[in-house]
């Protein structure tokens, strides 16, 4: 049995028919083409279907997508600026924390949810802010180190890559 | 617009050509470039299998076996072809032509035929208009077994063939044995006599799985002109359109394999399985395109993860500390198949020897059947658990000896030349490792210095950059790169190294910039798909960078040449003054004559038309003994490690706290280095992964019902998340390596094998107790730390 409902995904109001029990993860994937976030596990223990819901990070695989209605739904394709990416997403990139890049949607909703609410994570914040997402290729340095980055050139509102490379010479001078 | 004002546009763009005429040394390669696809994977762009769907697919879904190993007596499908929405059913006899990764050990079937050898194992499969009426078909497939014993023990199974799992290839042989090899290289058993310290041990190594991210999947359609088109997340697309042919007896030329983004493989995705085949039959047989995605808890039944060993070693060496002999004898449990396992049965032995030079060696390894999931390659495929129980056993040496673990490691390093075992070794790095991660983690102040709970390990290694052999005999190249230039600029770099991660796609892209004098962002990279690029053999044995490098280089050398006679007969001068780089054909005698590169690319389509290469590169044949086996473990280069690992144990819970690791990998020139830690990061987060936290384990006939996996899921199979990993920190170590592409050499695999001896040796550093057996979970550390407290005691009472 399928249903039409209206959901706020990215900032577009959107209907959408799916079977009613459809999670918000198959809605997202399968009914609206919206491939970004993943499906690792569809039981809610590694983390890649990671969105937001209200701008808190919430497991997409294990939220009927009835919980969705009424409330705003951003994925990895709806935080960057238009054409550019989010500092976030670039920190990714200039950083290498994306290597085969499955997990890497989730980690970047978690890790927004928690630059939200603060722009000073000390490394065990976002450690524990990340902590629900699973990244079999890191070991997690790359993406801790992206998460800073992308917070202090948030902070200082300055492109990641300037920033970055002001910590390369920083580093290579000492 | 006229070609000159498109010109003047890029120039503007570029840097200031001068400085560019004057820079040394590289111009894109050892900087820390993005990669090429790396914004399309942060910003949720990059298309993975399961991103794909196209017009009409239906799902498919597999049934598997309930019984770990059985006869199947009968299997009815009519009740689940009946139903709505099912468009087609399979089951063994469809495709009863056995397939496996290596063609003397084909033992597999894409679905069962008469036997099943594992919980898990694929019976039937069903394609239908969409997942939930797929999975409602599967439950109305009517399966009949006849149970058989059900065998679970490797060493027990070898013991009794009574009830094999397969049959024996031969007549008289024992059915339970995929593979046996003994070698010996010079007179161990002399050797071992004149040792003054003989060192014994039993090792035990449980079995990790790979737990990539992405599930497996995979998609067939059969488009207009009869191709059948398999879009799959694997590693090795060349050798899945092979089985795939001959499996389903069609034309390998009418096969296509596209290998869209994965997700993670480590090695999970290097051989054809069950679902590519089903989905490419359903494909035929309905005329629509039919998708298949694993479960989770499918992941791990299909596994193929590390072995499990038992290893028993005997190290005999010299008062000063000199390795004269090493006895080795190990038992593999490979699971229900045999996958990679005859190679693995090798590396057990072969991989062991480098980066020291030991006197002598014998090894005696069998790979054994089990019901159990099957066992394959996992990155740093089969030397993994022998460098846990080597190295472990060197650090017992140095103890017995009084020598510190450095001090016998540097004893015995190999340099370059053969090892005991007739591997040519070009480079070796070690010495240098060693040196750095003894500089780094402060081992001189720490080591048997601090508090009680409080230790720190060493251990070395060293790994393959592919295989001079592949894995069918034949006398063609093992990687093969094109290159096409043309007017604008741009370049195109065709290729069949599989992306899986690594960063196959950067490296080959930062090559035909460093060669063609192109930005970065002018290289498109077209890979892995059978139907546009050159054969490769795929993502395994850490064979990317070396062999694809070295065709990418071949290909874009060729092309540079011409582009820089044309350029030196239009300014008059001698070619070897032209350089191409970062955006600029220059005059190396005379900066000031330069031009855009595009304008350099219009002299030469010019001259000779339209400009394409192709490169090539074939492994050296004569780096290895001549005895039966002496081609395996052979390569063109090897790598080095040495990692030491800094622990906290709590004795009163055994609970094993991993603060640092600190590794130096010797990867000649690093290509990328950012690609490189990234590697040496998620290597040494794996082994420690395995050391700590990962088994994969089946329950017994004592524990519910016997083969069944005890952890299928993320949640109880525990890899690492952000809160439970060390400090890794990646120290690069550049020993060149003349067979490389600018010296450079593997970085995905080697880096792993240190941190599971590393921890052990931590630990006995720390608590005085030697963990022999993996993982090493609070159970098992507190339970070493009370018995010795209790052996201790006894001691004492004795006194």
């Amino acid at each position: 049995m399928k249903d039409i409902l209206t959901l706020n995904v990215n900032g577009d109001e959107v209907e959408v028919g799916v079977p009613t029990h459809w999670t918000l993860l198959e809605t997202l994937r399968y009914g609206l083409g919206l491939t970004g976030s993943k499906q690792g596990c569809d039981k809610g223990d590694c983390g890649a279907c990671t969105v937001l819901v209200d701008g808190e990070a919430h497991l997409s695989c294990i939220m009927p997508v009835y919980e969705a209605v009424g409330h705003e739904v951003t994925t990895v394709e709806g935080i960057a600026d238009g054409p550019r990416p989010h500092p976030l997403q670039d920190a990714f990139d200039l950083c290498g924390a994306a290597q085969c890049g499955f997990c890497t949607p989730g980690i970047l909703a978690s890790a927004y949810g928690l630059l939200s609410h603060t722009l000073e994570p000390s490394r065990g914040e976002i450690q524990e802010a990340l902590s629900g997402n699973l990244c079999r290729c890191t070991g997690y340095t790359k993406i801790l180190d992206a998460v800073e980055l992308a917070a202090r050139a948030l902070r200082e509102n300055r492109p990641a890559d300037e920033v970055l490379e002001e910590l390369r010479e920083t580093a290579d001078a000492t | 617009m006229l070609p000159e004002e498109l010109n003047e546009l890029q120039a503007k763009r570029a840097e200031d050509p001068e400085k560019v005429a004057a820079e040394e040394g590289d111009g894109v390669l050892g900087r820390r470039n993005r990669r090429v696809e790396g914004l399309r994977k942060s910003t949720g762009k990059e298309l993975y299998t399961d991103d794909l769907s196209f017009p009409g697919m239906l799902h498919c879904r597999i049934l598997r076996s309930t019984e770990a190993h059985a006869r199947i007596l009968s299997i009815d499908t009519s009740k689940a072809e009946a139903l709505d929405g099912v468009h087609d059913v399979l089951t063994g006899r469809d495709m009863p032509i056995p397939y496996g990764i290596i063609p003397w050990t084909r033992d597999e079937h894409a679905l069962a035929l008469e036997k099943v050898r594992f919980i898990g194992d694929a019976v039937a499969s069903v394609a239908a208009v969409d997942e939930d009426t797929a999975i409602r078909a599967l439950d109305l497939i009517e399966v009949e077994y006849e149970p058989l014993p059900v065998h679970l023990d490797p060493e027990e199974t070898l013991a009794d063939d009574s009830n094999p799992i397969h049959e024996p290839h031969k007549p008289g042989r024992n059915g339970n044995v995929t593979k046996h090899v003994h070698l010996e290289f010079e007179d161990v058993d002399g050797k071992m006599a004149a040792a003054a310290e003989v060192v014994e041990g039993e090792y035990y190594f449980h079995g990790t799985a790979h737990a990539p991210i992405e599930p497996h999947c995979a998609i067939g359609r059969v488009e207009q002109n009869g191709v059948l088109t398999v879009h799959s997340s694997t590693q090795v697309p060349h050798y899945l359109q092979r089985e795939l042919a001959r499996v389903l007896e069609l034309d390998v030329a009418r096969i296509r394999v596209v290998q869209p983004a994965v997700g993670g493989a480590f090695g999970g995705k290097s051989e054809p399985f069950d679902l590519e085949f089903c989905v490419a039959l359903h494909a035929l047989r309905t005329g629509r395109p039919v998708k298949c995605l694993y479960t989770r808890e499918e992941e791990f039944y299909s596994h193929r993860g590390r072995h499990p060993m038992i290893m028993r070693y005997r190290l005999g060496a010299s008062r000063d500390g000199k390795l004269l002999a090493l006895d080795a004898n190990t038992v593999l449990d490979g699971g229900a198949y045999a996958s990679f396992g005859l190679v693995t049965t090798y590396y057990s032995g072969q991989l062991l020897t480098a980066p020291y030079g030991m006197e002598s060696y014998r090894f005696d390894s069998t790979r054994v059947y089990t019901n159990k999931a099957p066992c394959g390659p996992k990155r740093g495929h089969g030397a993994v658990q022998p460098r846990f129980a080597f190295e472990i056993t060197v650090d017992k040496m140095a103890e017995a000896l009084e020598l510190d673990p450095f001090e016998i490691r540097r004893r015995n390093f190999l340099g370059t030349g053969k090892t005991v075992n007739e591997f040519t070794v070009k480079s070796n790095g070690f010495l240098r490792c060693l040196e750095s991660v003894e500089k780094a983690s402060g081992w001189r102040e720490k080591f048997r210095r601090m508090p009680y709970g409080r230790g720190i390990g060493l251990a070395g290694s060293s790994y393959i950059s592919g295989t001079n052999y592949p894995i069918y005999p034949n006398p063609m190249p093992q990687a093969a790169v094109q290159v096409q230039v043309e007017r604008s600029g741009r370049v195109t770099v065709l290729h069949g190294a599989s992306e899986i991660g690594q960063g196959s796609d950067t490296t080959m892209a930062c090559i035909a910039a460093e060669e063609l004098g192109v930005p970065l962002d002018y290289v498109r990279v077209v890979s892995a798909d059978t139907d546009l690029v050159p054969v490769d053999l795929g993502a395994y044995s850490s064979r990317e960078t070396l062999m694809v490098g070295n065709a990418c280089l071949s290909a874009c050398r060729q092309l540079g040449d011409t582009v820089k006679q044309a350029v030196a007969a239009g300014w008059e001068v001698d070619p070897g003054r032209v350089r191409l780089r970062r955006g600029w054909a220059v005059d190396t005698g005379d900066p000031e004559r330069h031009m855009p590169i595009a304008e350099a690319f219009q002299a030469a389509e010019a001259e000779h038309g339209t400009l394409g290469s192709v490169g090539h590169y074939n492994t050296p044949k004569d780096t290895h003994g001549d005895y039966r086996g002496g081609t395996i473990g052979a390569s063109p280069a090897y790598s080095s490690t040495a990692h030491v690992a800094e622990v906290e144990v709590d004795p009163d819970t055994g609970f094993v706290e991993v603060k640092t690791i600190w590794v130096a990998h010797d990867c000649g020139h690093a290509l990328n280095p950012t690609l490189v830690e990234g590697q040496i990061e998620g290597s040494a987060y794996m082994g420690f992964a395995e050391a700590i936290l990962e088994e994969q384990t089946f329950k017994d006939s004592g524990h519910g019902k016997a083969g069944l996996h005890d952890a299928p899921s993320l949640l109880d199979y525990r890899i690492p998340t952000s809160l439970d990993c060390p400090d890794f920190v990646a120290l690069i170590v550049e020993e060149n390596d003349p067979e490389g592409p600018y010296g450079a050499k593997e970085a995905g695999e080697g880096p792993l094998h240190p941190s599971l001896p590393a921890i052990a040796n931590a630990i006995y550093d720390a608590v005085g107790v030697r963990m022999d057996r993996l993982p090493f979970t609070p159970p098992r550390v507190w339970r070493a730390i009370r018995e010795k407290r209790a052996a201790e005691m006894g001691e004492a009472e004795v006194a």
